[in-house]
C-alpha cells in the first residue's frame, strides 16, 4: 500500500493507505483524530472541513495520497497549548452557536477561513454566503453568524468589524 | 457566584468538549477487533425476491459472514415492534403487518434492508455487498397516498386491504354534518403537508458488542431514548433481558424526532456481535439516512370550517390522508391522531370539531414523528384554513383570529377534541409578536418594496401545541404501550457535589447546563460542581428519553421531586447534627439553618455526615445522600404563540427572501433564555425549510428522486434571515418548575406564517393557497398567470 508523509497539527506522521483512502478517512481511522466529522457523501454539508496549508478543505473530497507533504490543521488542534481556545471557539461559546456539536467542527475550520481570507472586514451577507458549504441543522444559523463577527474584530485585532 | 439558577443565560457546559473535537459519537467509537457492516439495501420501491445468492459476496477479501432476513428468522429474531395501536372507527385494532428486520420475500420501499456483509473493513463490505446477487420480481408501487387508496391499487402488504393501516375518527360527525348544514357560511380547504427527511447532521450509527464471559451484550447507538430501545429490541426483536443488555446514547448529533425509533441496524449489529463474539459497527452513509431514517408529515387533508355570519367559527370537518411508508416505524401510528387531530382546536374556541384520519401504507420510507411531529401539520392546516376565512369573509386576518381566540380567563380550558388547556394567554402573545413585527407600519413596507418591483406580504400564524409527554394513564387509553414517566436520581457526593443521572436524552437541546441550573436553583450548588449524565442504561436507573419536548417539564419535575427527597432527608440530618427539631430546619441556598437561631449546616456537612455517619441518627435514618424520583405528569402542557413572517418575492424569478421573522412564544418558565431562543431559532429554520425548499420527492414509480443532500434542499445559512426570539410567560399550573417546553414550538408556528406571507404578498394575482414547498418555480407560475404546478411536480 502507499505511503502518506503530512503533518496534522503540528506532528508528522507516515501512514500507510488504500488509494482510494479520503483524508477524513487518514484523520478518524488512522490516526484517532475524530472530531472531524463525516455529514454527508455528496461534499455539501462541510461536517469534516479542516485546514490544508492554511486553507479550508472538506476532507471528505480529498485522497489521503493529495496531502502527502501537507501540514493538516484539525479541530483538535486549534487551540493553544496550554488549552486556551482560539478566539472563534470563544465566540461560538459566547454566542450559542452550537446545539449538537456534530457540524462544529467543520464550521469553526470554515468560519476561522473566511474570517481569514477578509482582513478588510465582513459583512453579514458575506458571513452567509461563505457559509455556502457547511450545513447545521440546530441552530438556523442565526448564532453562527453572531460568533462569526464577535470573532472578527478578536481575529484581526481590531475594534471591529466594518460593515 | 454570579448567579447560575432558573433564568440566567449560563454558557453551555458541554461546549468545550464539542468545540475542542472531544465529542464523543458514536462513529467515534471503536471497540476492540471491531468489525464492520454493511447493509445492501432494495433499489426497488417493490419487488418479490425470488432469491438471494450471497456466494461471491461471503468468498470477498476479509469478509466474515453474509447474513439475510433467513438467518435471523433461523435465530427467532422478532420483527421491529410498533409501540401504540389505534382501533378503526368501528373499534376493531388496526392493521400491523409483520416488520422484519431484514426484508423477507419482498421488499417494500427503496432502502428496505435485504442483506447484511460484515467483514474486517467498512470499504471490504461495501465492496463485497456489490457482489451479492438478488434476484427481484417487480411489483407495481403504490408511491403516494393517492396512489395508494385509489381503487385496484398495489398492496404493500398482501393481507391490508386497500393499503388501509386504520380509519379512525375523532368528534361527532352527525352533529357537526348538522352544524355545517345550518352554517351562514363554509370556507373549505384542500392542503397537503409535505413530506420531509430529518437529516439530523449526524448520520445513525450503532456498534454492538457481546462478552462472551457474561453473555452481556451492549449496544452503542444514535438515539434519543435508550432505555426504550433496550425495551423493545430486548423483549421483542433479540429476546435479550435487561440485564443482559446494556444500550449506550453518546453524545448524539441531533434527533428531531428521527433518532426515537428502534431501527433495523440496531438489532443487526447486536445479533451478529453475538453470533460473531465480535464487537460490529454500522454507520449510515448519508444516502442511507435518506432512504431509511423515518421521514415526517406528508398527509393530504380537505379542510372546512362552518362560520356564522358575523365570522365566529361553528364548527371544523377535517379529513387527512396519512402517509404510513411501507411499514409502521415505533410510533407511526399516533403522529396523525392523537398528535394531530387533538390539536385542532388550536388556539380557538371552536365548539365542535370532527376529523377522519385513514393512515396509508405506501412503497415508501417508513413515516413517523418529525420535530412538532402531527401539530405542526393540525397548526399549518389550521391557520392557513383561518386566513382562508379571513378572504372568503372579507374579515382582517388578525380580526379574525382575535375574535375565535380562547379568552385569557377561561382557563383551564376543555378542548373538544379530549385536550384540556392548563394555561396560556392567546392575546398576549399576538399582541407582542404584532408591536415586534412593526404590523402596522407594513403597508409602507409593502409599498417601498412595489417600488422596488418587489411583492412584498405578511402572514400570522398563532398556535398552540402539547408537549411535555405524558400522562401513562392517559397515553395508555389511547393506545400506547409505553409509559410515559421520567425518572431522576441525584447523588449529592460526599464533599457536596452532584451529579444528575436523568433518563431524558440530550442530543443538542443543552441538558447539562439547563438541568445543572435546576440543581443549582433548588440546592444551591454551584453549576460547575454538578455533572448530568444521560444516555446510558447502565448508569441511569430508567428513563423514557426525550422528544415532544419533554425533558423539562416531565424529566426536570422528576429531577425536583428527587432533590425534594434530599432536602428532607438531609433536613433530618441538620436537626440531628444540630439538635433542633425537624419542624425548625429551614434549607435555603445551600445551608440547613435553625429558624430562629444562628445555627448553620452547609449541604456539604450534611453530605459529608451521610457518608461518614459517625455522629448520625443511624437508628432512624439509612447513611448516604442518594435519591431517586419517577414522575408521570399529569397533564400535556400546552404552548402557544404567534410568529409573523415578512417576505418579499422576486417577480422576475419567484426567489423569495423572507425578510423579518418573529415568533413569540409561551414556552412557560424559562430555565436558560439563550437556549431557549436558540431552540426557537432552530425550530423556525425547519419550518422555514418546509415551507419553501424541503420536499422528499418520490417519482410515481417509488423512486426516491430527492435522495441525496444535492437533490434535497437543506436550509443555509443565506436562506434564512435573522430569527428575532421573545416570550411571552404563562405558567403551566401543573408541574413545580412552571415549564411548558420549547423544542417544537419554532417548527410549528412558522410553516403557515410563511405561506401566508406569500399569498398576502401574492394577493392581487387571486392567489388562496400555495402548497409547500413554495418554490421560486410555483411562484413564478403564479405570476406569470398560470397555475402553480401540484406538490410533487
Amino acid at each position: 500500500m502507499p505511503q502518506v508523509t503530512l503533518t496534522v497539527n503540528g506532528k508528522q506522521h507516515t501512514v500507510e493507505v488504500e488509494n482510494r483512502t479520503l483524508l477524513v478517512e487518514l484523520l478518524r481511522e488512522k490516526l484517532g483524530l475524530t472530531g472531524t466529522h463525516v455529514g454527508c457523501d455528496t461534499s455539501q454539508c462541510g461536517a469534516c472541513v479542516v485546514h490544508v496549508d492554511g486553507v479550508s478543505a472538506k476532507s471528505c473530497t480529498m485522497l489521503a495520497l493529495q496531502a502527502d507533504g501537507t501540514s493538516v490543521l484539525t479541530i483538535e488542534g486549534l487551540a493553544a497549548a496550554d488549552g486556551a481556545l482560539h478566539p472563534m471557539q470563544e465566540m461560538f461559546r459566547e454566542h450559542h452557536a452550537l446545539q449538537c456539536g456534530f457540524c462544529t467542527p467543520g464550521m469553526v475550520m470554515s468560519a476561522i477561513d473566511l474570517v481569514n481570507s477578509h482582513p478588510q472586514g465582513l459583512t453579514e451577507k458575506q458571513i452567509r454566503e461563505g457559509l455556502e458549504g457547511n450545513l447545521c441543522r440546530c441552530t438556523g444559523y442565526h448564532n453562527i453568524v453572531k460568533a462569526i463577527a464577535a470573532a472578527w474584530p478578536l481575529m484581526h485585532g481590531r475594534a471591529a468589524a466594518a460593515e | 457566584m454570579p448567579f447560575e439558577g432558573i433564568g440566567a443565560s449560563v454558557r453551555r457546559k458541554e461546549d468545550a468538549r464539542f468545540l475542542s473535537g472531544r465529542g464523543n459519537y458514536t462513529d467515534d467509537i471503536n471497540r476492540p477487533g471491531q468489525l464492520h457492516a454493511f447493509i445492501r439495501r432494495s433499489d426497488r420501491p417493490h419487488a418479490r425476491i425470488n432469491s438471494i445468492d450471497t456466494t461471491a459476496a461471503a468468498k470477498a477479501p476479509g469478509v466474515v459472514a453474509v447474513y439475510t432476513g433467513a438467518d435471523m428468522a433461523a435465530d427467532n429474531v422478532g420483527g421491529l415492534p410498533c409501540g401504540w395501536q389505534i382501533h378503526n372507527k368501528d373499534g376493531s385494532p388496526m392493521a400491523e403487518p409483520p416488520h422484519p428486520v431484514i426484508a423477507v420475500g419482498k421488499v417494500r420501499h427503496v432502502g428496505d434492508p435485504v442483506a447484511v456483509v460484515i467483514a474486517d473493513t467498512k470499504q471490504a463490505a461495501k465492496d463485497a455487498a456489490e457482489l451479492i446477487v438478488i434476484d427481484y420480481q417487480d411489483l407495481p408501487a403504490a408511491a403516494s397516498l393517492r396512489d395508494a387508496v385509489a381503487s385496484g391499487a398495489a398492496l404493500v402488504h398482501d393481507d391490508v386491504p386497500g393499503n388501509i393501516c386504520y380509519d379512525w375518527h375523532i368528534g361527532d360527525k352527525a352533529m357537526i354534518d348538522a352544524a355545517f348544514a345550518g352554517a351562514a357560511k363554509v370556507v373549505k380547504l384542500d392542503l397537503t403537508n409535505n413530506r420531509l427527511i430529518p437529516n439530523a447532521m449526524e448520520p445513525r450509527a450503532a456498534v454492538g458488542e457481546f462478552d462472551g464471559h457474561s453473555g452481556d451484550y451492549t449496544l452503542y447507538t444514535t438515539s434519543q431514548n435508550p432505555h426504550v430501545i433496550r425495551l423493545l429490541m430486548g423483549a421483542f426483536v433479540l429476546h435479550i433481558p435487561e440485564n443482559k443488555l446494556r444500550v449506550v446514547a453518546p453524545d448524539v448529533g441531533g434527533g428531531f424526532g428521527s433518532k426515537i425509533y428502534h431501527y433495523a441496524e440496531e438489532a443487526i449489529v447486536t445479533w451478529a456481535a453475538g453470533k460473531l463474539r465480535r464487537p460490529v459497527k454500522w454507520t449510515a452513509e448519508r444516502n442511507e439516512s435518506f432512504m431509511s431514517d423515518a421521514h415526517g408529515r406528508d398527509h393530504d387533508s380537505t379542510a372546512e370550517m362552518a362560520l356564522d355570519a358575523n365570522g365566529n367559527f361553528l364548527a371544523l370537518r377535517i379529513s387527512t390522508l396519512a402517509n404510513m411508508g411501507g411499514y409502521l416505524s415505533t410510533f407511526a401510528p399516533c403522529i396523525p391522531t392523537y398528535l394531530y387531530a387533538t390539536l385542532l382546536a388550536g388556539v380557538y374556541k371552536t365548539p365542535l370539531i370532527y376529523c377522519e384520519v385513514k393512515a396509508v401504507f405506501t412503497n415508501t420510507v417508513p413515516v413517523d414523528a418529525y420535530r412538532g411531529a402531527g401539530r405542526p401539520e393540525a397548526t399549518f392546516l389550521l391557520e392557513r384554513l383561518v386566513d382562508a376565512c379571513a378572504h372568503d369573509t372579507g374579515m382582517d386576518r388578525v380580526a379574525i383570529r382575535r375574535q375565535n381566540f380562547i379568552a385569557a380567563d377561561a382557563f383551564p380550558y376543555q378542548t373538544p377534541v379530549a385536550l384540556q388547556y392548563d394555561s396560556g394567554n392567546y392575546q398576549a402573545t399576538l399582541d407582542g409578536c404584532l408591536k415586534a413585527a412593526d404590523y402596522a407600519g407594513f403597508e409602507g413596507r409593502r409599498a417601498a418594496a412595489a417600488a422596488r418591483g418587489k411583492l412584498r406580504g405578511i402572514g400570522v400564524s398563532t398556535y398552540i401545541e402539547a408537549c411535555g409527554i405524558a400522562p401513562s394513564a392517559v397515553v395508555g387509553s389511547l393506545g400506547a404501550r409505553a409509559g410515559l414517566y421520567e425518572v431522576a436520581n441525584i447523588k449529592v457526593h460526599p464533599t457536596g457535589s452532584v451529579t444528575v443521572y436523568t433518563g431524558t436524552h440530550s442530543h443538542g437541546q443543552g441538558h447539562e447546563t439547563t438541568l445543572a441550573q435546576l440543581v443549582c436553583e433548588q440546592l444551591g450548588v454551584p453549576i460547575e460542581q454538578v455533572d448530568v449524565v444521560h444516555g446510558d442504561t447502565a448508569k441511569i436507573p430508567f428513563g423514557m428519553g426525550t422528544y415532544g419536548s419533554r425533558s423539562l417539564a416531565v424529566g426536570g419535575t422528576a429531577m425536583v421531586k428527587a432533590m425534594d427527597k434530599i432536602i428532607a432527608k438531609g433536613k433530618k440530618i441538620a436537626a440531628h447534627l444540630m439538635e433542633a427539631s425537624v419542624d425548625d430546619i429551614e434549607f435555603k441556598d445551600n445551608k440547613f439553618t435553625v429558624a430562629g437561631t444562628d445555627k448553620v449546616k452547609s449541604l456539604t456537612d450534611i453530605s459529608l455526615a451521610a457518608y461518614v455517619p459517625h455522629n448520625y441518627p443511624i437508628d432512624e435514618l439509612e447513611p448516604g445522600l442518594d435519591e431517586t424520583a419517577f414522575y408521570d405528569p399529569k397533564n400535556f402542557t400546552f404552548p402557544g404563540g404567534c410568529h409573523i413572517a415578512e417576505v418579499e418575492i422576486d417577480r422576475d424569478t419567484g426567489i423569495v427572501e423572507v425578510v423579518n421573522f418573529v415568533a413569540v412564544d409561551d414556552v412557560g418558565r424559562v430555565i436558560n433564555p439563550m437556549i431557549v431562543e436558540g431552540q426557537v431559532q432552530g425550530g423556525v429554520a425547519q419550518g422555514i425549510g418546509q415551507a419553501l425548499l424541503e420536499h422528499a420527492v418520490y417519482d410515481s414509480s417509488g423512486q426516491l428522486l430527492s435522495g441525496s443532500m444535492m437533490d434535497y434542499t437543506m436550509p443555509r445559512a443565506d436562506d434564512l434571515p435573522n430569527i428575532t426570539v421573545a416570550t411571552e410567560t404563562t405558567l403551566c399550573t401543573h408541574n413545580p418548575l412552571g415549564v411548558k417546553g420549547c423544542g417544537e414550538v419554532g417548527a410549528i408556528g412558522s410553516p403557515p406564517a410563511i405561506i401566508n406571507a406569500l399569498v398576502d404578498a401574492l394577493k392581487a394575482y387571486g392567489v388562496r393557497h400555495i402548497e409547500m414547498p413554495a418554490t421560486p418555480q410555483k411562484l413564478w407560475s403564479i405570476i406569470q398567470g398560470g397555475a402553480p404546478r401540484m406538490a410533487a411536480e
